[in-house]
């Protein structure tokens, strides 16, 4: 049923174009409604490998070190992510503590994890075992990353709670803000050039 | 247009999750060779389902305009905090910048999306020709830029944490933010269940 891989459908209005061989930094556009239909891939499999080892470097720090010291009092408080998460469930804020832990927790590392494995099979041209679930779960979850907002919402309540104490940031948010940068960057990978690899061929 | 043919007119399906061309399937429930994801020509009720979630996205939108979304009590001090009162106080408190981007991320970005899918809708249902591109262009701009909504939420989460370790002050979440959130997660469905190629079609309806 399937045709030649050459073609390709524009998503957002059904134009049926052949796949342009792109140079470097280009960027193939529906001319019907401008929608991007194909981009140069800067980043070869091993150099998105890298990259995510990198986030999953940053993801350990953000977590170990405390994101905020708190001056009250003459006291100094720290707290990591979790130390937070727990905090909130402790008092009765379950829903707000479980959001918190989903958005930056679960679905960062999730992600991390996923397209490290899928990378990891990738370059040697192979397809990771669970390739098709994984790659549906990737599809369906991406607009639901949504760490890049939370790492900004940090920033507001940081500015907010100066009206009650001394916040003063810790290494544990700058590694998320780092983090933050490298989120952003996966999201705008076309993750679909991952079906094109053929077993036994790398890509 | 035969310049660019669409792909109903050559017989061809395309894959919304993986990309994959097929022939068209002569029957209903087909599924994608590659991924197995099911192969529809178009979302499946895409208008009656954008134009539900939508109105129930605008019946959550009021109580969480009008509800409070936090209360802040300092030394028997309460204060309860809508959307808007909370962005006029980080102005007044020489955060203009933050303020601004709060008032984007609350007001600005939901209304929009509001606004968009609306004129989105209509047009579909009178099969307009006007400003295809430029209604193409706005689908992936509220894509791109729904999710900033959840700012609010994330705030108040974040600010009630961090005021509990003052004994003398704390915030806690009301109703109004739920409310909030379920608004923006309500407007995401909305426009994922929008098909955007309805746009370029001329003729019924897809519904």
């Amino acid at each position: 049923m399937a045709l030649s891989s050459r073609l390709v459908i524009c998503d957002d209005c059904d134009t049926v174009y052949r796949m342009p061989v792109l140079g470097r930094g280009e960027v193939a556009r529906c001319a019907r409604c401008g929608a991007v239909l194909a981009r140069y891939h800067r980043f070869g499999l091993d150099a998105l490998a890298a990259l995510v080892l990198a986030a999953l470097l940053l993801f350990i720090q953000g977590n170990i070190w405390p994101v905020v010291t708190l001056a009250l009092n003459g006291q100094q408080n720290s707290t990591t992510l979790w130390g937070m998460i727990l905090i909130m469930w402790q008092d009765h804020s379950q829903v707000v503590s479980v959001i918190t832990a989903v958005t930056l927790f679960f679905f960062p590392l999730f992600n991390m994890l996923t397209l490290g494995w899928l990378l990891f099979f990738g370059r040697q041209g192979r397809q990771a075992p669970g390739f098709r679930t994984l790659m549906l779960a990737m599809h369906y979850l991406g607009p639901w990353t949504m760490s890049e907002v939370f790492v900004l919402g940090a920033l507001v309540a940081m500015v907010k709670a100066k009206a009650y104490f001394e916040v003063l940031p810790d290494a544990g948010i700058y590694a998320y803000a780092a983090l933050t940068l490298f989120i952003t960057l996966f999201a705008g990978i076309d993750l679909r050039r991952l079906w094109d690899i053929v077993p036994g061929r790398r890509t | 247009m035969t310049a660019l043919p669409r792909a109903e007119q050559l017989g061809l399906i395309g894959c919304t999750v993986c990309g994959l061309v097929s022939r068209a399937p002569d029957f209903d429930d087909a599924g994608c060779s590659r991924c197995g994801s099911a192969l529809r020509r178009r979302k499946t009720a895409s208008l009656s389902r954008t134009w539900a979630l939508l109105i129930a996205a605008f019946i959550a939108y009021v109580p969480a305009n009008v509800l409070p979304i936090m209360r802040t009590a300092s030394l028997g001090d309460i204060d309860d905090n809508t959307i808007l009162s909370g962005v006029l106080e980080l102005w007044n408190k020489d955060s203009q910048a933050l303020a601004v981007i709060v008032f984007s991320a609350s007001i600005v970005v939901p209304m929009l999306k509001f606004f968009a899918l609306l004129v989105l809708l209509i047009c579909v249902h009178r099969r307009s020709h006007w400003a295809q591109p430029q209604r193409a262009k706005l689908y992936r701009l509220i894509e791109l830029i729904g999710h900033w909504s959840m700012l609010d939420v994330f705030v108040v989460a974040l600010l009630t944490a961090l005021v509990r370790f003052n004994l003398l002050s704390s915030v806690e979440p009301l109703p109004g933010v739920i409310f909030f959130g379920l608004t923006v997660v309500l407007t995401m469905f909305a426009s994922l269940s929008f098909d955007p190629r309805l746009t370029w079609d001329d003729e019924e309806p897809h519904d």
